[in-house]
């Protein structure tokens, strides 16, 4: 390769995009054209992918962010661009749950990661709260269908929504801890963080 | 088909664009024209029909957002000379050394078609076969266009 083509690849010195992402994403938020907004949020968890459109947030996640967004690309919409500042309010609520300071989530969802009886399932287990754990066979009787834990797992594993909605506080009936989507550790964790945790 | 998070775009892609228009814009517009071509660029995505070149889309959204920016600026006969000269920063708008300006003012003073293979090859990063559609003639004369550049650029640059 020569020496004009390696300095033209190279480009003009100093053409540096990071403040005319920042433009980009504020004009395009304004013209409403972002569908989905998402952030990170540094928790003790490591890095949260929190992503919000504007009924309300739409997705945590708690590993594999790329894999989150394509999720949610696939799902909702690919317009799907990063404003932290959009995410502010989930931000803080969080930053709060994590260390004690708040109980409950007090904010709008967007439940179009979800369908049918998993969503259904989802929406129960939004209720059940702080310090408190259920059974999945208990979750599938409230979700008006006793018979399908094995449903119910799968919405839990699929949970698009997890510590906001908290499938971290259901549990086998044997009262062992179950799977997590953090890892099991994460899951006792939260439940310790919690109080949730006697004997363990 | 499924279309990834427009968020890939721009991770994979912004250096390369922004380094696009400050070449075809100008250092004082690269900034609004990469906000010009990236709008452009969201408010058409979802309705994509094909994923298979998203950069080679990308880049087309780019050239012809830049087209219509020049042909505007053409139109105001006080902003002629920065048209004629591609839009490359004045001397005492450069922040770089006089070596490198001269590459770009070099660039800025090919002949249109040259200019527009050699900017696509080089500074956006695209395939023949891209250059040759988004400028309507075959790979061969793209190729062609590219080499006459480099010919070209070599001579006042070297």
């Amino acid at each position: 390769m020569s020496d004009i083509e390696t300095r033209l690849r190279a480009g003009p010195a100093d053409a540096d995009p990071t403040y005319a992402i920042e433009q980009f994403s504020r004009r395009a938020t304004a013209d409403g054209l972002i569908d989905v907004a998402w952030a990170t949020l540094d928790s003790p968890f490591g890095e949260l992918l929190l992503a919000g459109t504007d009924a309300g947030l739409v997705a945590v996640g708690l590993r594999e962010p790329d894999a989150v967004l394509e999720r949610i690309a696939a799902k909702v919409s690919p317009c799907v661009v990063r404003v932290p500042g959009r995410l502010d309010q989930p931000r803080r609520q969080l930053d709060e749950y994590f260390v004690g300071k708040r109980r409950r989530f007090d904010l709008p969802l967007d439940w179009s990661m979800s369908a049918g009886f998993r969503r259904l399932v989802l929406h129960e287990l939004v209720d059940v709260p702080y310090g408190e754990v259920i059974t999945y066979a208990e979750l599938a009787r409230r979700a008006a269908n006793p018979r399908a834990v094995r449903a119910v797992g799968s919405a839990m594993a699929t949970n698009p929504l997890p510590i906001v909605v908290p499938c971290h506080r259901v549990l086998r009936s044997g009262g062992q801890l179950g799977n997590y989507g953090g890892g099991v550790e994460m899951k006792r964790e939260l439940l310790a963080l919690e109080g949730a945790l006697t004997d363990d | 088909m499924t279309l990834p998070p427009f968020q890939v775009l721009i991770d994979e892609h912004a250096v390369e664009l922004h380094r696009y228009v400050t070449v075809v814009a100008g250092r004082d517009g690269a900034d609004d024209a990469f906000q010009d071509v990236m709008v452009a660029a969201l408010r058409a995505y979802a309705g994509l029909q094909d994923d298979r070149n998203l950069k080679g889309w990308l880049f087309t959204v780019a050239h012809n957002q830049t087209i219509d920016r020049h042909r505007r600026r053409a139109r105001r006969p006080s902003e002629v000379a920065l048209v004629a000269a591609g839009g490359v920063p004045s001397p005492e708008g450069s922040p770089t050394s006089s070596d490198e300006s001269g590459l770009w003012e070099a660039v800025a003073e090919l002949p249109d078609k040259q200019r527009d293979a050699v900017v696509l090859r080089f500074v956006a990063d695209l395939p023949y076969k891209d250059v040759a559609s988004m400028l309507g003639g075959t790979e061969a004369a793209a190729r062609q266009n590219v080499r006459e550049a480099l010919k070209n650029l070599r001579q006042e640059v070297e």
